[in-house]
């Protein structure tokens, strides 16, 4: 154990630093979270914001150059140091989303020199958001059970069928989507991955409303829609594979330590300076304790990320330790909005538009939208399961069709 | 940044691994829960011979001179195989109250012994680490010390106690000193006796170079052990569960097929992922970090008595009926964590203390 910084980190986290004092005045009010909980386009300010971090390689910095990035060398400290500072010093890190987080990686894994060259560096700089059309109705925990079929028509795929829970759907221009093509095939075979744009024709998309009065997913139709053979990803029928590289990127997004001590220190503030009857919030020893308990929980996150951090810097491949943190950084997060809920009474129920409120943290609409995240990127009782089976080695649940 | 161990403490953790799987089976185990003096003398010996007491001994004392993150390494290998052997007092406590209050001659008198293992203390500080209950108290005059000291670790086959008053301040009292007398309660857990002393103007040596901070030093490190030992056994248990869950047949499948009992299984790894880092940290705080050792400690200790409690009694609920009984011996580790979470203070009290270091009171 040694968690100070080698010189060489020291001089980086300096320039962090540095970077962070002289371009306070340029950080936009918004971050990648206010827009993920109201997918909307991103202002000119956030985009300028972004370009500026990718330039600097405080964003996307190891995408390589020749696709728009810095192009740095895999050094996950880096990585790590640049979130820390930027969460320390409170100002808007990198935008990250369905585009900059899981698509991209993606095609870095799996895409033609054309599409990383077409797709890459626009995505990154904030100029292109993309939507992903995975779930279906009949198909969401069991996804590769999904229907929506491409058949071929001259150097075209001809889409039928539909998708929902499909996040900004609305407003994305771009699309990454699974779509069976291989019908013979079995049912993990017979995916493929396509890229294209959502103003193709035959795509009608439906918002759909959610429990927290946000439309932040929609539902889409895709009828006769004319798509090049070349928007594939990584091969015909490869699509499961590649699809689950994209899974995983997810995954890693969904959890995320300092955003949740972020929230337990905006508890503390709460806790001490409402009162109740005079008095302060903390003197409730019950609203104390599980303060505490949440923050012992997410401590152990915290240092359960450096720990895998380490991990992977030896060059170890993810194992359980990594297949836990979207259960337990989801639940984490519903717990701290519960905590701040209940501390708030009344003022813990007012909903939109209240200014006092906001200050606060918009509380009840994080315990719905994070209950939303419970279930969305793998439910929790799909993520034990991964866990379960993956990281205990137990058996699999018998399938009911043979794959 | 490194967080994890080092490739020494890695062959430490190795070889008390090894030694421990060898040493203790069921049957031993079962053979100190049962017997009068809560003692394997044999487990002591061979456990003194790979330096166990000596951990936290410096080299001048014929010690091995490492520190609380190696301790937790150990403890956590104590934790795993339930080993019925005195360790969180004599082995960390005591060493650490000696290294940090006792005068030259009190360390050359005591540590030597207790390195080559001849040599055990017995710790009786619960009343400032956890609290005095019904009417524990001491009083000292000239005389010497006087009154109750109940709940001492690891006083089965103990050469001397360390105790302290109210106040805080620390003694050594010779196992032998007229005065005293010494009786040992049974436990939940039956391999932990607890102690309990009834002084009359016992003659005691009073630890004089305590300074401020060293008795939360001495009780944090109680704590971290106790939690790398509960977080032991929980690995212990998930183990075991998982194993089992993966041989018992019902309905022609292995119940490990049912999603009811592999999300338990599941659900039991989640949280003691963490869990390892918790105690790592820990135990490094107290090593290199003391503004944050305290509050470490109390995060660790709290967190893994909570997920210890689940830990054991999930595990215990995989193995259905057969985890109920004597015969597979599982219940050794329940109770182990049941044992360490209500020592040096309980998930409440600590998560309090917590909150009173952060000035949230």
């Amino acid at each position: 154990m040694d968690l100070r910084d080698s010189a060489e980190h020291q001089k980086f986290r300096e320039e962090v630093r540095k970077f962070l004092k002289d371009f306070k005045d340029q950080a936009p009010e918004e971050t990648a979270h206010t827009f993920r909980l109201s997918p909307r386009p991103y202002t000119q300010q956030v985009k300028d914001w972004q370009k500026l971090l990718v330039e600097r390689g405080y964003a996307c910095r190891n995408v390589p150059k020749e696709y728009g990035g810095f192009g740095a060398a895999p050094d996950i400290l880096k990585n790590k140091i640049i979130a820390d500072e930027f969460f320390a010093a409170d100002m808007p890190q990198g935008l990250y989303g369905q585009g900059i987080s899981m698509l991209v990686p993606t095609l870095l894994e799996h895409g033609t020199e054309e599409q990383k060259q077409a797709w890459i560096e626009p995505t990154i700089n904030g100029e292109i958001m993309w939507c992903q059309g995975y779930s279906e109705p009949n198909s969401g925990s069991d996804l590769a059970s999904l229907q929506t079929n491409a058949i071929v028509d001259g150097d075209d795929f001809l889409i039928n069928g539909s998708k929902i829970w499909t996040s900004s759907a609305h407003i994305a221009p771009m699309i990454f989507c699974l779509v069976r093509t291989e019908p013979d095939a079995s049912k993990y075979q017979g995916i493929s991955y396509m890229i294209f744009s959502m103003d193709t024709p035959g795509i009608e998309v439906r918002p759909l409303q959610t429990m927290t009065g946000h439309p932040s997913f929609n539902e889409v139709f895709f009828t006769d829609v004319r798509v090049p053979q070349t928007a594939v990803v990584g091969g015909r029928g490869k699509g499961w594979k590649v699809a689950n590289s994209t899974l995983k990127h997810e995954r890693g997004m969904l959890s995320n330590a300092n955003a949740s001590q972020e929230r337990l220190n905006k508890i503390a503030r709460i806790l001490k300076e409402e009162t109740v009857d005079g008095r302060p919030l903390f003197k409730n020893r019950i609203l104390r304790d599980r303060f505490i308990d949440l923050q012992s929980q997410v401590q152990g996150m915290r240092l359960h990320e450096m720990r895998l951090l380490t991990n992977a810097e030896r060059g170890n491949a993810p194992g359980l330790g990594d297949m836990v943190c979207k259960l337990l950084g989801c639940e984490i997060n519903h717990q701290l909005d519960a905590l701040a809920i209940d501390a708030l009474g009344e003022i813990g129920i007012l909903y939109d538009g209240i200014p006092s409120v906001q200050e606060d943290g918009i509380w009840q609409q994080w315990f719905m939208y994070d209950l939303g995240l419970i279930i969305g990127g793998g439910t929790a009782q799909i993520q034990k399961n991964i866990i379960a089976e993956r990281g205990l080695d137990m058996p699999r649940e018998p399938r009911a069709v043979a794959g | 940044m490194y967080f994890g161990l080092s490739e020494e403490q890695v062959m430490i953790q190795d070889s008390f691994r090894g030694a421990l799987e060898r040493a203790v089976t069921l049957d031993t185990i079962r053979a100190v829960a049962t017997g009068e003096t809560g003692l394997d003398d044999s487990l002591w010996e061979e456990l003194s011979q790979l330096g166990m007491p000596a951990l936290l001994i410096s080299e001048e004392f014929g010690g091995a001179g490492l520190s609380m993150l190696e301790a937790a390494v150990v403890a956590q290998e104590l934790g795993r195989h339930a080993a019925p052997v005195p360790f969180v007092g004599t082995a960390v406590m005591a060493t650490l109250t000696l290294n940090l209050c006792g005068s030259e001659a009190q360390k050359s008198n005591w540590l030597p012994k207790m390195a080559a293992g001849n040599c055990k203390i017995g710790v009786g500080i619960g009343n400032v680490a956890s609290g005095a209950r019904r009417g524990a108290a001491v009083s000292v005059s000239e005389k010497g010390l006087s009154g109750e000291i109940p709940f001492v670790i690891d006083a089965a086959g103990a050469n001397a106690f360390l105790v302290s008053d109210q106040a805080g301040n620390l003694y050594l009292l010779n196992s032998a000193a007229a005065g005293l007398s010494v009786s040992l309660s049974p436990t939940i857990d039956g391999t932990n006796p607890l102690g309990h002393l009834t002084l009359n103007n016992v003659s005691v040596n009073r630890l004089e170079n305590a300074s401020a901070g060293s008795l939360d030093r001495i009780i944090n490190a109680g704590r971290i052990a106790l939690a790398a030992q509960t977080l032991g056994a929980g690995e212990e248990m998930l183990r075991r569960a998982v194993a089992y869950a993966k041989e018992r047949k019902q309905f022609d499948r292995v119940i490990g097929s049912f999603q009811a009992v592999k999300h338990m299984c599941a659900e039991m790894a989640a949280q003691l992922q963490p869990c390892q880092s918790l105690v790592w940290y820990a135990a490094y705080a107290h090593d290199v970090l003391p503004e944050e050792a305290s509050l470490s400690t109390l995060l660790a200790k709290s967190r893994l008595d909570d997920v210890g409690r689940m830990v054991a009694r999930t595990a215990t609920e995989v193995h259905g009926s057969m985890g109920y009984t004597d015969l597979m011996g599982l219940h050794f580790w329940f109770k182990r964590i049941g044992f360490n979470r209500a020592q040096l203070g309980g998930p409440e009290k600590l998560r309090q203390e917590a909150a009173e270091l952060q000035g949230l009171v």
